[in-house]
């Protein structure tokens, strides 16, 4: 156990002693000397010592940085047991399962809190948390979440599998890959600290000019956040230059899978935007700190400003998190309805003309705040175009499932649910992007309906869909086909009960971000919590499910669905670095009811250059 | 794949390097445009009369040199120039260190002109410290390239780290070249 969990250990202490050092100590010098030190910048740098503490101590040094100081490497013994998912491992395979490990857990700890949240609004009048701790729970339930949806899907699955579907033996740089993850504990970290310092209430937008006043718990959350940017910038950069250069031979740009597609629009996105909330967030942070005046109102600031750079990051991270679960809910669909996608090319091109158009859009989040009457119609025009890539999308799903027939395994219900749940999603958003409209929606039930819609009934449906689908590939063993479907039958039923209440809600003047309601407003919300109630209690039959089946599963055997692409053409799981030889590629990815024809030829030594 | 650590990169690999390094530079520029961005958006180009005009444009002159003699150090190893590589990385270093100098001098006088609470501080305050951070660290990139370099550790095959770092260096001081105007020429 100590020996598993050495590495960690050390990371901890070496994290403890660079908060202390980089905090309370500096702090303390500084002051001694006559200085000041507000307590917000202590937490700040002893926050980012902590963190590279934190990074030295679990591996970084070891088995990397001592080499740019010309000192020999020392890298922990080799080793295959479940060891090796607490050591800085650079195969991809090991880094996928440990985001979906740690992002499953964020993920249950986010519906904790939202358990809390449904509890305290069962009814009118405060039922068991104050009004700032409601408003502390929905902040860290809002931020967990968002990072839960950036990075599993990406993090967690984009690693397991693009370098497996491409054919590649690696990412391109494997130690930037281990970098990344294990950036995010410490992020989680923080984000519960936060709570030992007052917590921060301003949601997960963080909106000046409260976030650049309230509780100190409000500097760990930016700084969490900043660090969480730095973790998925790196990302996005190893994911385009891994599928731009690690093909296999043969493998080209348009025999790729969707999923692979959807994974570089995706990082082509997250590598550019993400440095615009780690700029509106470091903004705040410098108001705090450094008595600048960007968005503090008595010193003249402008808090309109932090909107247009927040959401020109925030709105295409909305489309961080829904492209690689397009991309995944495409590939189930293909597979499942046994016939080549619909419209590969179109879909590709959607794929691109979202990247596109999210840069663009950002401000139909501030119809309301006060932002230039000439900025409304444009956002609104280019908001509703994008409804035209997306519709490409949702076509392509149509189509392969018109011409295809239908293997309703778990992974294809939740994939259908997929499209079921993101339509609606996608409709209601085009009454929050016109203006009209929008005065009336913004900031109550209506908005929180949207995107929990596209969020959790797009993205998590299509995680689930991706999870069952991948499951016999990553563990090695089939999960068990009844609790699956029960899963998925508690799932999106709950779901759908507890979610479309909610725009009825917002339509009676339901505001969102409100720990209490109008009496009239009562039945709307009983109802929501007990269906989000039940919703939640349907993960335990899911995690159930996963955790037994990976003891003592039936093995799954390399192929399970008889699917073409490459990741089901090597061991369930695969081994190290992949392929025993490059595989060559010799046509498209879904070869279903097409006479000849082959995806790739196994074993032939491709002779990959370098 | 797993080759030991000493090992050059191959070909292949050090493409994918170059790649991701400018998918970096790029990345960097957002974070930067944003800054400046916000310096536009917060006070249009107010421009307050005071700044110190001879030593804005002495600074740039210096990092606008030091590029020269990055891009005169990255030349040499490339042909196996070793001493020459050495004295312009030299070089490089001095000119970095006369940039931050310059800057210091001119937080000092800024702290009493425009301190950061007012609008054009907040700005002048955080694009130079956000670029002096960037051009600290090309520094200290480029010490360690100077010092790997004396004990022969590149050639005129194998020089990834001095290409990167000078890469970086020239991004550097472009992004620079964008600053400066917004702060010190404007308005
Ligand atoms: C398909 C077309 C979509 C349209 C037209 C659209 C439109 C909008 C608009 C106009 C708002 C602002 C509403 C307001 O605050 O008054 C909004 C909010 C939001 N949308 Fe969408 N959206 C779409 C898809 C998505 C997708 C795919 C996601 C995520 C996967 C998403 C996530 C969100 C989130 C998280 C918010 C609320 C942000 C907040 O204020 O906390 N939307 N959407
Ligand atoms: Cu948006």
């Amino acid at each position: 156990m100590v020996r598993a969990l050495a590495p960690v250990l050390k990371g901890l202490a070496y994290g403890a002693v660079g908060y202390g050092v980089g905090g309370p100590l500096l702090a303390g010098l500084v002051r001694a000397l006559g200085g000041s030190f507000p307590f917000d910048l202590e937490l700040a740098t002893g926050a980012v010592v902590g963190t590279l503490g934190w990074l030295a101590g679990v591996g970084v040094w070891d088995t990397w940085a001592r080499g740019w100081f010309g000192l020999p490497l020392r890298p922990w013994p080799e080793d295959k047991s479940v060891v090796r998912y607490f050591r800085f491992t650079t195969d991809h395979k090991v880094i996928g399962i440990q985001y979906l490990v740690t992002f499953l857990g964020l993920f249950f700890l986010g519906g904790a809190l939202a358990i809390l949240m449904r509890w305290e609004l069962m009814r009118p009048g405060m039922q068991l948390l104050t009004l700032n701790g409601y408003n502390q729970v929905m902040s860290l339930h809002g931020i967990v979440m968002i990072a839960v949806a950036v990075a599993i899907f990406l993090g967690g699955l984009g690693n397991y599998c693009v370098p497996l579907m491409i054919g590649a033996p690696d990412m391109a740089f494997p130690r930037v890959n281990a970098l990344s993850y294990w950036l995010t504990p410490p992020v989680a970290v923080m984000l519960l600290a936060s709570l030992l310092v007052g917590g921060w209430d301003s949601g997960w937008t963080a909106y000046p000019p409260l976030s650049a006043v309230n509780a100190p718990g409000q500097v760990l959350m930016i700084v969490a956040v900043v660090i969480f940017g730095v973790s998925s910038i790196l990302g996005g950069i190893n994911f385009l230059v891994t599928i731009a250069r690690m093909r296999a031979p043969g493998m080209t740009w348009g025999r790729m899978p969707i999923f692979v597609w959807s994974v570089f629009a995706a990082s082509l996105l997250s590598f550019i935007f993400t440095q615009y909330l780690a700029a509106s967030l470091l903004m705040v942070l410098l108001d705090r700190v450094a008595g600048m005046s960007y968005f503090h109102f008595a010193r003249g600031g402008t808090p309109v400003v932090y909107q247009q750079l927040f959401w020109f990051y925030s709105h295409p991270a909305v489309y961080i998190m829904i492209l690689p679960a397009f991309g995944a809910a495409l590939e189930v669909i293909t597979h499942f309805a046994r016939t080549p996608l619909y419209a590969y090319r179109w879909v590709v091109g959607g794929f691109l003309g979202i990247v596109g158009l999210s840069g663009i859009v950002w401000a139909h989040h501030n119809f309301t705040s006060g932002m230039p009457d000439w900025m409304h119609a444009p956002m609104l025009a280019t908001t509703e175009a994008i409804s035209v890539p997306t519709g490409l999308v949702f076509l392509s799903a149509l189509g392969t499932l018109v011409r295809g027939r239908l293997w309703l395994r778990t992974p294809m219900l939740f994939a259908l649910a997929w499209v079921w749940n993101f339509l609606i999603g996608g409709v209601t958003g085009i009454f929050n992007a016109d203006v009209a409209t929008d005065l009336h929606l913004h900031d109550t039930y209506f908005v929180v309906g949207h995107f929990h819609y596209t969020i959790m009934g797009g993205e998590i449906f299509a995680l689930f869909a991706a999870l069952y689908y991948w499951y016999p590939k990553i563990t090695g063993r089939m999960y068990d086909e009844r609790l699956g479907r029960v899963h998925f039958w508690w799932t999106f039923l709950a779901f759908n009960a507890t979610f479309f209440p909610m725009f009825w809600a917002g339509l009676h003047g339901m505001n969102r971000r409100i720990a209490d309601y109008p009496a009239a407003l009562g039945a709307v919300n009983l109802w929501t919590s007990v269906a989000a109630f039940v919703l939640g209690a349907g993960f335990l039959v899911f995690l159930y499910n996963f955790v037994t089946s990976w003891v003592r599963g039936p093995a799954a055997g390399a192929n399970p669905w008889h699917a073409s692409t490459l990741e089901w053409q090597t061991s369930s799981p695969p081994p190290v670095e992949n392929f025993p030889a490059p595989p060559a590629v010799v046509g498209g990815p879904y070869v279903y009811g097409i006479p000849r024809a082959r995806h790739a030829a196994l074993g032939a030594a491709g002779g990959r250059a370098g | 794949m797993h080759r030991p650590e000493a090992a050059r990169l191959s070909p292949h690999e050090l493409y994918n390097a170059r790649l991701g390094l400018w998918l970096f530079i790029v990345s960097e520029a957002a974070l930067f445009s944003a800054f400046i961005a916000a310096r536009y958006l917060n006070l249009g180009t107010q421009r307050p009369a005071e700044l110190n005009q001879p030593l804005g444009l002495a600074i740039t002159a210096a990092l606008l040199l030091s590029s020269l003699t990055a891009y005169r150090a990255e030349t040499c190893i490339a042909h196996g120039d070793r001493a020459g590589f050495l004295r312009n990385t030299l070089w490089t270093l001095l000119l970095a260190v006369v940039f931050l100098v310059g800057v210091v001098a001119e937080w000092v006088e800024a702290f009493h002109l425009f301190p950061p609470g007012t609008r054009y501080g907040t700005s002048f305050f955080s694009l130079t410290g956000l670029h002096g951070l960037h051009v600290l660290s090309g520094a200290v990139l480029l010490l360690g390239v100077y010092l790997h370099g004396r004990r022969g550790r590149y050639g005129p095959e194998d020089y990834w780290p001095v290409e990167g770092v000078v890469k970086y260096w020239h991004f550097v001081d472009v992004a620079w070249v964008f600053i400066y105007p917004t702060l010190y020429l404007v308005g």
